[in-house]
């Protein structure tokens, strides 16, 4: 719009940053009582700035181990957390665009029965299959490791529709030139498919990132040692009922220091996100 | 260089559908051969038999003598220029010309030479730092060429490759397309559905209808001597205009000249005497002389024929009345839209037309210029 309309600009505003005022304000509250010590915490009402022990109840949390969950520090967890994340994202975009590849430009038997399994496997939730899965992660000793974590979730229909979708949309043309030129099937995908997928992987990583490090169910199964709890699983473990026995103020640092990571994610990936969501480049 | 043979090729997909039913083609070394048709002729999916990219049910398709039947498209040695131009849309031009050669691990710095020299060639040595889709359709034309130039092929195969492009830069491609390829002297498979295209393009011309070779030869031969009412039909533009001829029932008048009439020796004589013989007729009724006896239909070019207003046509030609439709003045010529024996033919006239949409006339055309076609279609005579 080139005109200016004062009143609405103003509604508009107005509007606008009320909204973002909802939704950041439990955030703000959460970053003052994470400020605070315990006993602040615990003396209503609570202040509406910021205190004075940041650093202490930061690096407290950090380095020095929080009591509830047995000393562990919260550099700990962060770092599990990220392992878990990580591998979950890279695992699931590995695992499906290899598969959306094998389905899109390969024909083999049984193909479309293999593309209907995989997209079967989509309306079945984690939890129906929870108990066997736990059964053979106990089975494979694998129970307080990264890789008990990760392995189970890593498989994703999600993911593996999505390069589907996308592959198709690939000329076959372009398949075709890259055979003339001499190409066997993995400089394609290596030279021609990789390159043409950047924005998408770009945008998936970002969401199953988050996706992975949001993970609670699994990880509290499958975790027994503190030390290889993730941070929501910690969170959780951390509050108890009684609420002089919860270190409130390093539940607070925690929280904000678990929101840290995805929040980065976005923020260093939004250019990619954003065009790997809006345009394909082709 | 290298010659290609397809011997009794055939294609029959999984669902029995006949696409190409038998094809015999023997293109000499050098040459361009035009495979042309209406789509679904199963010109593209020869093409693609002669690539690689498509598997032959039957026959053999030979590059250099050698059968090549079971290997793969980038043992044959071929170069293809698609339709879409299908280049990489994330390499620049330089690697979307020096994929297929890294592939084939030519040295580094012979890539980079024959890729300038070609891109030289192709007036792309400025773009080369671009990507595909910063160019306008006739540079990416132009690139798609040079990944196929670069690699210095035995044989390139163009399908459909400039249906892209707007009428004024498709005539200058077609020009460059021949000049280069005389240049290279690199023998080409060239499918398009264009007559003009086909026409002005080959050295060898390839008719095809319906999975079937309608006839092979050189343009010129084919466009004097169509070998059926396909082929008459199909190259030329406007197309052969062409009559169906019945014989039996009442004629009407002659619609040739009495002298002519009475030399052929069909009806009876001149004027509007009702003629009852086996004498070849327009469905409008008038007898046509000249008929050679197996004929069902007769054609001619629109320019082979002239319109007269006069009542009497000149001698040794055919007169058919008709009325004009139709003038599309183009320029330099004209063409009459005429309707005549119950369809529609097509007269061109040099320059400005003197008849208009109503005119009572009639078509003439000089009976050497006539081309006669059997009740299959196929030419006679």
């Amino acid at each position: 719009m080139t005109e200016s309309y004062p009143l609405r600009t103003f509604i508009g505003h107005a509007v606008l940053i009320l909204g973002i005022l909802i939704v950041a304000f439990p955030i703000y509250y959460t970053f003052v009582a994470s400020t605070h010590s315990l006993q602040t915490i615990l003396r209503p009402p609570l202040p509406l700035l910021p205190g004075d022990r940041f650093v202490e109840n930061y690096s407290e949390a950090l380095f020095g181990g929080v009591g509830r969950i047995g000393g562990v520090s919260v550099g700990t967890l962060l770092f599990n957390t990220t392992v878990m994340a990580l591998g979950i994202a890279l695992g699931k975009i590995c695992i499906s665009i290899l598969s959306a590849y094998a389905i899109v430009f390969f024909r083999f038997p049984l193909r479309m029965t293999f593309f209907w399994l995989i997209f079967i496997t989509l309306m079945l939730p984690v939890e129906v299959r929870i108990l066997p899965t736990y059964k053979v992660m106990v089975d494979f000793g694998l129970i307080d490791t990264y890789a008990g974590l990760i392995i189970p979730i890593i498989a994703s229909a999600t993911a593996t529709l999505l390069f589907r979708q996308f592959f198709l949309t690939i000329p076959g043309e372009l398949v075709e030139a890259a055979r003339v030129d001499g190409a066997g099937p993995f400089r394609f995908f290596k030279d021609i498919l990789l390159p043409l997928s950047k924005t998408n992987i770009a945008a998936l990583f970002v969401i199953l990132f988050i996706y992975g490090w949001t993970q609670y169910l699994w990880p509290l199964l499958v975790t027994n040692r503190n030390d290889m709890n993730t941070i929501v699983i910690a969170l959780r473990k951390m509050i108890s009922f009684a609420d002089a026995d919860t270190e409130w103020h390093l539940v607070m640092v925690t929280c904000m220091l678990a929101i840290v990571p995805p929040i980065l994610v976005v923020v260093l990936m939004q250019r990619w996100f954003v065009r790997g969501l809006v345009d394909t480049e082709k | 260089m290298a010659t290609v043979d397809l011997k009794d090729v055939k294609k029959i997909y999984a669902g029995g559908v006949e696409a190409v039913k038998g094809v015999s083609i023997a293109i000499p070394d050098k040459a361009l051969c035009v495979l042309v048709g209406p789509s679904g002729c199963g010109k593209s999916t020869l093409l693609r038999m002669i690539a690689g990219l498509e598997s032959i049910s039957a026959g053999t398709v030979s590059i250099d003598g050698k059968v090549v039947n079971a290997i793969g498209p980038t043992e044959r040695d071929i170069a293809m220029v698609f339709q879409n131009y299908a280049l990489y849309p994330h390499m620049k031009v330089y690697d979307n010309m020096a994929y297929g050669l890294r592939n084939r691990g030519t040295p580094k710095d012979e890539i980079d030479k024959r890729v300038r020299e070609t891109a030289k060639t192709l007036e792309l040595s400025a773009l080369l730092d671009r990507r595909p889709r910063e160019l306008s359709g006739g540079q990416r034309q132009r690139v798609a060429m040079g990944r196929a130039i670069v690699r210095n092929p035995k044989v390139f195969l163009f399908d459909e490759p400039l249906s892209n492009l707007d009428a004024k830069l498709r005539g200058q491609m077609r020009v460059e397309i021949k000049n280069l390829q005389r240049a290279l002297g690199v023998t080409s498979v060239y499918v398009t559905h264009d007559q003009l295209e086909a026409m002005t393009l080959a050295d060898q011309l390839v008719v095809m209808n319906a999975g079937l070779v309608e006839q092979i030869g050189d343009p010129l031969d084919i466009y004097e001597k169509p070998a059926s009412t396909f082929v008459a039909s199909f190259i030329g533009a406007p197309p052969m205009n062409l009559l169906a001829l019945t014989r039996g029932g009442a004629g009407r008048m002659p619609a040739g000249s009495p002298e002519e009439m009475a030399a052929v020796g069909h009806g009876s004589a001149a004027g509007s005497t009702a003629l009852a013989s086996a004498a070849p007729m327009l469905t409008d009724g008038s007898v046509v002389p000249f008929a050679p006896q197996a004929a069902a239909t007769l054609g001619f070019r629109p320019e082979d024929a002239d319109v007269t207003h006069g009542a009497e046509a000149p001698g040794g030609a055919l007169a058919i009345p008709a009325a004009v439709e139709a003038v599309e003045p183009v320029g330099a010529e004209s063409f009459l839209y005429c309707a005549a024996a119950g369809t529609r033919i097509i007269v061109r006239v040099h320059g400005r037309a003197t008849a208009r949409p109503g005119d009572q006339l009639r078509v003439v055309v000089r009976a050497e210029k006539l081309h006669w076609f059997d009740q299959a279609g196929k030419r006679v005579g």
